[in-house]
Parts: structure tokens; C-alpha cells; sequence
């Protein structure tokens, strides 16, 4: 086992991974920019080395620098979280070849997954089910129509050249494919001069469910079951829950079947995630393959009570998984609700910014990873995460219901947080139905604005609470000290002043 | 107390441009204090190195205790005078903490001139021991330097407040039973060599430090006898022979730390006892004074959004709220000490100055220690003003300034105009100390005024000689000069290069070093206070 990893993330992930690693007795080395000198992650690592400038090709995307302060600590293997360098074919093969030992898949199958068409060939061969579409466009409306007719309506009508939407169409049955394909058509050539169409399999309102895997490197394969993460917006995943409120025993079966089949055709090691779309008549499709440790990653965790930070080490230091498929269980439901440091009024835009108070909410099965301190500024150079607010309680009817107490009760000040959007979803009948899919906030909250009535008596009761408050007159005795005692020569610290 | 309840939108186009502006200023400051340490020559380094001497920083570093703060004093006097390369007068100074107390620390830079004294480095020598002898502070000195700058000895030499007056001081803290520690590092010539003589513990390092009244060269030239500095003044000749030095050091951190063991044997003093209460942060960032002061002098800007990101919670109890209003008079806790504190909020009225009277009169009789945030233009002038007795309302409170024995403390935040400058307790005033906003400007009156004053002067001498007043392309020549003028000698580096102050503080600075200033004020007892009048409501 490793005694010392470097950790080439920031904010909350960073932080997550030091505390499995300070819990297996490794030490941990962060790296940071300057813009993050003082953040949480730099503060809970045993050592932390300076990469660069805030801009991230300067810091938590400069290969060289992140390789050197992992030579220059000692540190024998690198876990990169996500974002930033995880999923970098090059930074993994780079670190390999320097004799240290990059946390997370093999950099050829990383390679292999991140090419969208080499992941559909090397699924199709091992029965996988992909989305199905024409390999080639086409301009003969007849052969459109077998070709329609092969996929299964409804179909996507698509503008070869296209993009933008322009030229696209949906067909829910043949008698609308002509004049579908005459439209699309010269709509295409008006936009892109080219007339030529191919068609694909259109899914209606999909969910996104995704399998967790984890792969050693002696062949075995197990999955850890679904997350749902079908409430995004702009594509981006904002609450998760497992287990998936729409698979039914024997789907789980199939779409783990298929994600085990998916790992095994890659070659897949370490954890991974296998991502599908599902369908409304329970037809799934495969999507792509995440090669690294997800955002969401904790509600499996609190389901199945693995450590997945912890079997990645392990994968990564050559242990074989310490147990099969039959021995994973879950219990009971787990929500995330991502926060994030911007502004659901203002079209989601970052909102950067000091943090005044951070009050995490507390209790029974309750977990809010994070990487923020009351003082922090929360920069704006990366991704704007703060945390993750992450429940678990019985069924998925007592979870959200945690999760509406946990949101409420967790006091974040200084910068905007979506907490009102998510409390609002979480409280709408549709999501508590558990009728999720892609386009779940389009449908439902594309014209959200927070409850502003009552604004007028939260005011009013601030004013009534500062007049009737206790004012005292006089300092109480115990705070009288000498002057001696409270020097600011003894409180300051070093403090160059003048200079 | 009531809370201070801004009104500042930190969403403003105002307020981000004044930030932006005060925030360029306080990296310009940073940069000339960083300039100030660290521009010296290759050679000097490198002799300095040969001699196998550590670097004034170095001292520093090694006398202060770890992890305490560092306060100080005239970082940047004599900037821009002689050939520029003076900074700091050619000397280190502040006050720090060695061994759990308060000291202060002077010392040469043998790498700037090798540690030679110029006009400048006199006067900021003698504020140093002003500074002691207010505040009872004992007093550490690095000596290192080749003694007066020749060319300009005639500056340095005979007057009351010239070189002399160095050793008199010595004297007069020693009678005063304020300890100073002086280390020999280097050369301690002529006039110089009475500072390590007129200190109560000398330590001398062997090598490199020397003290003697005639150093080789002028021995040479009047006895014609060939003599080394070691040989003459050396560590061996004092400690054994002539009895001059009291403590041989093997090298400069050897006698540092000699410096801290004798400092750890001297008596403990008691503080000054003022109110206090347990300290606390201020509601609003300090670092919000930024956005708050405006761009130009003479915009207004209300002084409580200062107090309020200096003050303890923000807290401040107003006096005479609404009488006097261009004057805020009130107390507040700046760390944990009671001050009462006076800023402006536009010029002085007769009834402001007589609200600062009875204000300043108060605190003293209470033992309250006072802090002037100076933004002044002046005292209100007129016709009707002059008949209703401006001037002996401001007498009252320039008198009322001048007598107050509580500890005082002034920083000038704006302008700093005319008599306003001393009914605000200006340097001439005697505050304990005396700092300078980046912004801050200082002098008789504004440039603007003081050029149309001029014109109207020369106007009314044409008048009398019966001719026409000036034509305005004339006026315009003389007006720009007089303005430039005013504009370069009333600017803060000005002040801080002629040690009119005690150093440029980056506003939102302003809180800490208040707070370690009435600290270090407490170290002298206060006057007794239930002698002379009782209050007199003005």
C-alpha cells in the first residue's frame, strides 16, 4: 500500500479523498494555485505545493507541475477527483511512465472510452444496446423510410450539415415522414446548403441512470448498482437519488448485465460509471463510459456503506476486490443535491464571492461534503461547487423529506446558492411522484422565481427581534480584563504592518 | 451601543471604482515599502556577506519572537531625497515584541551609504526615541554604520534637533529608568560610538564591530600611527581592556541572542490601566474603506462608514449627535481599549469646535485615550463667522488639544488643511503617533486655494499701483505651478519622506495598528487626573 498520494483536485472532492486516505493512514500532499492558497484542501493535507498562477492551465491542468510536486514529496501514486485532469488519457500514460501510479483506469482504456465512436463499436460488439441510428445520410425519401421503419418510430429527423437545431424534426409514426423529410430538407439546404439526412432512434423525455462499477485488475467486475441522475439542467446533473425510482427488479438486472458486459468489453479497472439512457417503455441505451470517481458517487455509498475512495486505492495498489457480486447489498434511499456558488435567478451564472456564515445542517443520515469555511473566498476561477448536500434515510419518501429538512436548516451566506430551486423540485408533486426525466426542469421550472412573500415578515420580524432584543447597558464584570491581558500584540500573529 | 448601520452600496459603480482606485494606491504603497527593503547594491550585499554579517532583515528576523507583529515606524522617510537611495534614512525601525514585551527596535542598514547618517536619518533617530520616552518603551539598538555623512555634516551636526541631541536623549531615558540594549555590529564612529556608551547593556561582536572616537583613517592622518578598526575598537579591546562593552559576541546571532537573554532579566513594568472589554471584530470588512473613500480629496464622505470598519463590533456611542454635526464626536473599543474618537464630516463651525472641546476634555478627565481621524479643510471663514468669534471657539479647541495627558492618536484619512491640521492633533500636537492614508493630502490649504489667494493678493497690489488686474492667460500660468506645487509637497509620500508622520497604513490596516499603538501608549502611566477644572460644558 501506498504511504504518501497526492491529490491533483481542489474543494470538495480534494477533501474527500484526504480523509479516506488519512483513515487508511496515508499521507496526502495538495497541490493548489494561487488563487486557493487558503483553501479547505490545502489546509486538511499533511503538505501542500504551490503549482501556479489561479488560471487553471498554470495549476490543476499543468501536468509538468502537478508530475514534479509529486516527485519532489514522495508521493507514489496521484488521485485526480474529477474534473480537471481524471479523465486525461495523457496525464494518466504520463504518470505511468514516471514510475508513479495514477489512481483510476489503465490510460489506453481511458483512451479508448473517451472516443465516442470507438466506446459505440467496443459496446455493439459485446451487445451492449446503443442508440440506433444511420451510419451514413441520405437524400432518397424511400430509403429514409426503411431506414425509419428499421429504427422504430418516433425517429429524429437530422439535417446531415446541420447543428443548431436547424432542420431537425421528430416523426412519431411513417404517414408524417414524407413531409417531415421535405421540410428537413430544405430547410437544411437553405441553412447549410446541403439537403442530405440521416435519421436516429429519438427517445422521449429519457431518464439518465448509470451503473457504478468497480473492476480490479485480476478480472473481476462487480456493480454497485444505479444512480439516477436525470434532473439537470443545461445537462448538468443537479440532484441524484438511488435506488432509481423507475427500474423495476428485473430491469436492474438487464441494465446491470449490460454495464458489467460494458466494463468487462473495455478492459475497464478501477471504479468507473456506465451511463444509459432509459426510455419511457424501458428500452436502454448506452451512453458513455465516465472514467473516474463521480460527483454523485457518495449516494452509493451511503446505500451500500462502501468507501469507494478506499477500493480505488486498493484497485490501484494491486489488491484483488475483497468481495463479489453477491456480497454487495443496499439498503434504504439516498438523494444529492449539488450546491453551487451561483444564481438561480440569473440564468444559473457563477457567484463567486466571500462566504459570511456556514452553518452545514446536522443530524441523522445526513452528509454535506465540502470544501468551504466560514471567510473562504470562493474563487472564480474553477467550477463553482461548494458542496454536496447528501441524505439517506429509509425509503425515498423519508429522504425527501430529509433532504427538504437539511436543506433548510444548512445557513449559507455571502454567495447566491440554488437551495430555493432545489427545495422547490424537491417539494413539486412531479418529482415526488418520481416522474424525473432529462427535461424534467424544462418542463416544469423554466419559469422558476423564488417565493418572495415572505420576505416582508422575515424583515419585520428582524426589526421586532432587534427592538425587543436585550440591549446590555453595561459590559458584564467578566469581560472587564486589564489591557495586559488582551493585548492585540499577543492576538495578531505575525503581522507585518507598514510593510 | 448602538451599531453603526452602513449605508454603503458595495454593488456601485462608485463604490468599485473607488476601490479599484484605493487598491491600485495600496500596491503602489506596497511596492515602495518592498522597494524600501530590498533595493540594494550586488557589492553591498556581497561585502556584507564577506564580512560574515546576516542582513538587517535577518536581525530583525532573529531578535523579534516568532509569530508576534511588526510595527513599523518611517519605512519610507528620505524617499526620493538625496540620490534616492536613502530608504528609510538609511535605518530599520518599529516596535516589536522580544521576550513577551514591547520594544523598540533601531537599526543601521550598513548596506545602504555603509550605514552612514544623513540628515534625515537624524530626525528619524530622534522620533524613535520620542517614541520611547511617550511610551516608555525600552529601547534595542542595532548599531552598524560609518557614521555622519560627511558632505552633509553641517545638516547633522550643531543644532538643537541635530545629532548631539541623539546622545542627550540617551541620557535623559536612561534617568527616566527605560532600558536600552544597544548590540555593536559594525562600526560605531566618532559621535557614534556614544550610542553603545550611553546605553545601559552593550554587546559587541567580535570581527566586525568596533567602536572608537577616531577611526583608523583619521588616527592616520593625525598621528600618523597604522592601526586596524579591530585593534583600535575591536570586541577583545572593550571587553577586557577598556571596559566599554559588556557582553563579547562570536558573531551577529550570538549577540543577538544576548541581546534576548538580557532583555528576559529586566523587570516587568505595569500597562497603564484604561476601560476595556473583550475585543472583537468589526461587523463590516475593514477592507470595504476601499470602496469608501472617494476618489478626490474634496468629495465628502461620512466618517462613521470609517469608524464603523475600525470600531469593535462596529459599535460607537455618539456624543452631541445633533449639534455640531460637521464634527462626529463618540466612543467606541478599537481592540478591546475605549477611545474616543473625533472625525470630520466638513469644516469646523463654532459649535463643532466647541463640541470638540468638551468632547476632548472628557476623555481626558476619564482616561479615555483619543483617536483624530483627520479629513479637515479647516475652520469655517467669513464675515459673519469672524464676528461671531470663530477664532475663539477654534482656540478652545486647539488649547483643549494641546493639554489633554491621555494618550492621543491621529490619522489623517483625507485632507489635512490649514488650522484644521491642529485642532485635530497634527504633529505639532504631540499625538503618541501619526499616520498617513495613501490618499492623504497635507497642507496650509488646498493647491486651488492657495493659488486664487495669491492672484487675488498680486491683483489688489496692482489696484494700488493703479493699473489692471491680471489678464486670465497669465492667470492661468501662475495658477498650474502653484497647484503642482501643492499637489507634490502635500501628497502622503512627501510627508512620510520629511517624517511629518510615522508611516503611509494601507486603510484597511488602520484597525491593527491602532490597536497595537494604544497598546504600546500604555506602557507610560497617565497624568493624574482629578487636578486643574472639572469639565465645562461648552
Amino acid at each position: 500500500m501506498f504511504s504518501k498520494i497526492l491529490v491533483a483536485n481542489r474543494g470538495e472532492i480534494a477533501v474527500r479523498v484526504m480523509r479516506t486516505a488519512r483513515e487508511m493512514g496515508i499521507a496526502t500532499v495538495a497541490v493548489y494555485s494561487e488563487a486557493d492558497r487558503e483553501a479547505l484542501h490545502v489546509l486538511t493535507a499533511d503538505e501542500a505545493v504551490l503549482l501556479g498562477e489561479s488560471d487553471p492551465a498554470s495549476s490543476y491542468l499543468n501536468i509538468d507541475k502537478i508530475v514534479q510536486a509529486a516527485k519532489d514529496t514522495g508521493a507514489q501514486a496521484i488521485h485526480p477527483g474529477y474534473g480537471f485532469l481524471a479523465e486525461n488519457p495523457v496525464f494518466a500514460k504520463r504518470i505511468t511512465e514516471e514510475g508513479l501510479v495514477f489512481i483510476g483506469p489503465p490510460a489506453d482504456v481511458m483512451a479508448n472510452l473517451g472516443d465516442k465512436t470507438t466506446a459505440r463499436t467496443i459496446m455493439a460488439r459485446s451487445d451492449v444496446p446503443i442508440i440506433p441510428g444511420m451510419t451514413a445520410s441520405e437524400a432518397d425519401p424511400d430509403r429514409l423510410a426503411v431506414a425509419a421503419g428499421t429504427l422504430g418510430y418516433p425517429v429524429l429527423v437530422k439535417a446531415a450539415a446541420g447543428g443548431g437545431g436547424k432542420g431537425m424534426r421528430i416523426v412519431w409514426s411513417e404517414d408524417e415522414l414524407a413531409d417531415a423529410i421535405a421540410m428537413a430538407a430544405s430547410e437544411a439546404l437553405a441553412a447549410f446548403g446541403d439537403g442530405s439526412i440521416y435519421l436516429e432512434k429519438y427517445l422521449d423525455r429519457p431518464r439518465h441512470v448509470e451503473f457504478q462499477i468497480l473492476a480490479d485488475r485480476y478480472g473481476n467486475v462487480v456493480h454497485l448498482f444505479e444512480r439516477e441522475c436525470s434532473v439537470q439542467r443545461r445537462h448538468q446533473k443537479i440532484i441524484e437519488e438511488t435506488p432509481s425510482p423507475a427500474l423495476t427488479v428485473d430491469l436492474r438486472q438487464r441494465m446491470a448485465a449490460a454495464a458489467v458486459a460494458a466494463a468487462k468489453a473495455a478492459g475497464y479497472v478501477n471504479a468507473g460509471t456506465v451511463e444509459f439512457l432509459l426510455d419511457r417503455t424501458g428500452a436502454f441505451y448506452f451512453l458513455e463510459v465516465n472514467t473516474r470517481l463521480q460527483v454523485e458517487h457518495p449516494i452509493t455509498e451511503m446505500t451500500t456503506g462502501l468507501d469507494l475512495v478506499k477500493h480505488q486505492i486498493e484497485i490501484a495498489a494491486g489488491e484483488p476486490l475483497p468481495f463479489t457480486q453477491e456480497q454487495v447489498f443496499r439498503r434504504g434511499h439516498a438523494i444529492e443535491c449539488r450546491i453551487y456558488a451561483e444564481d438561480p435567478e440569473a440564468n444559473f451564472m457563477p457567484s463567486p464571492g466571500k462566504i459570511l456564515l456556514f452553518r452545514p445542517a446536522e443530524g441523522p443520515g445526513i452528509r454535506y461534503d465540502h470544501g468551504i469555511y466560514r471567510g473562504f473566498d470562493v474563487p472564480v476561477n474553477y467550477d463553482p461547487i461548494l458542496g454536496k448536500l447528501i441524505v439517506w434515510a429509509e425509503d425515498r419518501t423519508s429522504a425527501c423529506a430529509r433532504m427538504i429538512r437539511a436543506l433548510q436548516e444548512s445557513v449559507l451566506l455571502g454567495v447566491k446558492t440554488p437551495v430555493e430551486f432545489l427545495l422547490d423540485i424537491i417539494s413539486s408533486e412531479p418529482f415526488r411522484a418520481g416522474d424525473i426525466h432529462t427535461r424534467f426542469i424544462e418542463e416544469h421550472f423554466a419559469q422558476w422565481k423564488p417565493d418572495t412573500s415572505t420576505d416582508d415578515v422575515a424583515a419585520l420580524g428582524f426589526v421586532l427581534n432587534d427592538l425587543a432584543g436585550v440591549r446590555p447597558a453595561l459590559a458584564s464584570q467578566a469581560d472587564i480584563g486589564t489591557a495586559e491581558q488582551q493585548s492585540p500584540w499577543q492576538r495578531l500573529g505575525a503581522l507585518d504592518l507598514l510593510g | 451601543m448602538e451599531v453603526i448601520e452602513s449605508r454603503i452600496d458595495t454593488g456601485s459603480d462608485e463604490y468599485k471604482a473607488n476601490f479599484a482606485a484605493m487598491e491600485q494606491m495600496v500596491a503602489d504603497l506596497k511596492a515602495e515599502l518592498k522597494k524600501a527593503r530590498e533595493d540594494r547594491s550586488e557589492k553591498a550585499r556581497k561585502r556584507n556577506a564577506e564580512l560574515g554579517k546576516l542582513t538587517v532583515q535577518e536581525r530583525l528576523d532573529k531578535l523579534l519572537d516568532r509569530n508576534t507583529p511588526w510595527l513599523e515606524i518611517a519605512p519610507l522617510a528620505a524617499k526620493g531625497m538625496y540620490d534616492g537611495k536613502v530608504h528609510g534614512a538609511g535605518t530599520r525601525a518599529g516596535i516589536g515584541i522580544v521576550q513577551g514585551r514591547e520594544v523598540f527596535v533601531h537599526a543601521n542598514d550598513p548596506m545602504i551609504k555603509g550605514g552612514t547618517v544623513y540628515p534625515m536619518g537624524v530626525k528619524k533617530t530622534l522620533r524613535c526615541q520620542t517614541i520611547c520616552m511617550e511610551n516608555n518603551l525600552p529601547m534595542i539598538m542595532l548599531v552598524d554604520s560609518g557614521g555622519a555623512y560627511l558632505p552633509l555634516q553641517s545638516e547633522i551636526f550643531p543644532d538643537v534637533d541635530d545629532g548631539g541631541r541623539i546622545f542627550y536623549n540617551q541620557a535623559i531615558i536612561s534617568k527616566m529608568n527605560i532600558p536600552q540594549l544597544t548590540a555593536v555590529m559594525g562600526l560605531c564612529t566618532a559621535g557614534g560610538a556614544y550610542i553603545p556608551a550611553m546605553s545601559d547593556h552593550v554587546v559587541h561582536v567580535t570581527g566586525t564591530g568596533a567602536i572608537f572616537l577616531g577611526g583608523p583613517p583619521l588616527v592616520r592622518a593625525a598621528t600618523g600611527e597604522e592601526v586596524t578598526a579591530e585593534d583600535l575598537g575591536g570586541a577583545r579591546v572593550h571587553c577586557q581592556e577598556s571596559g566599554v562593552s559588556d557582553y563579547f559576541a562570536e558573531d551577529d546571532e550570538h549577540a543577538i541572542q544576548i541581546i534576548r537573554d538580557v532583555m528576559s532579566l529586566l523587570p516587568r513594568q505595569e500597562k497603564a490601566t484604561i476601560p476595556t472589554r473583550a475585543p472583537s471584530e468589526p461587523l463590516y470588512d475593514p477592507q470595504e474603506i476601499w470602496g469608501i473613500v472617494p476618489r478626490s480629496i474634496s468629495t465628502p464622505y461620512d466618517v462613521r462608514e470609517v469608524i464603523a470598519r475600525i470600531a469593535d463590533g462596529s459599535e460607537f456611542l455618539e456624543f452631541k449627535a445633533m449639534y455640531g454635526p460637521t464634527l462626529v464626536c463618540g466612543w467606541a473599543y478599537i481592540h478591546g481599549y475605549q477611545v474616543g474618537i473625533l472625525g470630520n464630516n466638513g469644516v469646523l463651525f463654532s459649535d463643532s469646535s466647541l463640541k470638540a472641546t468638551q468632547f476632548i476634555s472628557l476623555c481626558d478627565r476619564q482616561g479615555i485615550p483619543l483617536l483624530f481621524l483627520q479629513n479637515i479643510n479647516g475652520y469655517i471663514i467669513g464675515r459673519e463667522y469672524e464676528r461671531r468669534g470663530i477664532t475663539k471657539d477654534g482656540h478652545k479647541m486647539v488649547h483643549a488639544v494641546s493639554t489633554a495627558t491621555v494618550p492621543k492618536f491621529t490619522v489623517i484619512i483625507g485632507a489635512s488643511f490649514g488650522a484644521g491640521n491642529y485642532g485635530m492633533c497634527g504633529r505639532g500636537y504631540s499625538p503618541r503617533f501619526l499616520w498617513m492614508w495613501p490618499n492623504a493630502q497635507i497642507g496650509v490649504m488646498g493647491g486651488e486655494q492657495a493659488a486664487s489667494v495669491l492672484i487675488s493678493v498680486k491683483n489688489d497690489q496692482l489696484a494700488r499701483e493703479g493699473q489692471p488686474p491680471l489678464p486670465a492667460e497669465l492667470v492661468a500660468g501662475i495658477r498650474q505651478p502653484i497647484i503642482d506645487s501643492a499637489l507634490k509637497e502635500g501628497n502622503a509620500y512627501y510627508s512620510t519622506a520629511n517624517l511629518w508622520d510615522d508611516g503611509i497604513v494601507d486603510p484597511a490596516r488602520t484597525r491593527d495598528v491602532l490597536g497595537l499603538a494604544i497598546s504600546v501608549s500604555l506602557g507610560a502611566p497617565l497624568a493624574g487626573r482629578n487636578q486643574g477644572h472639572g469639565t465645562f460644558r461648552m
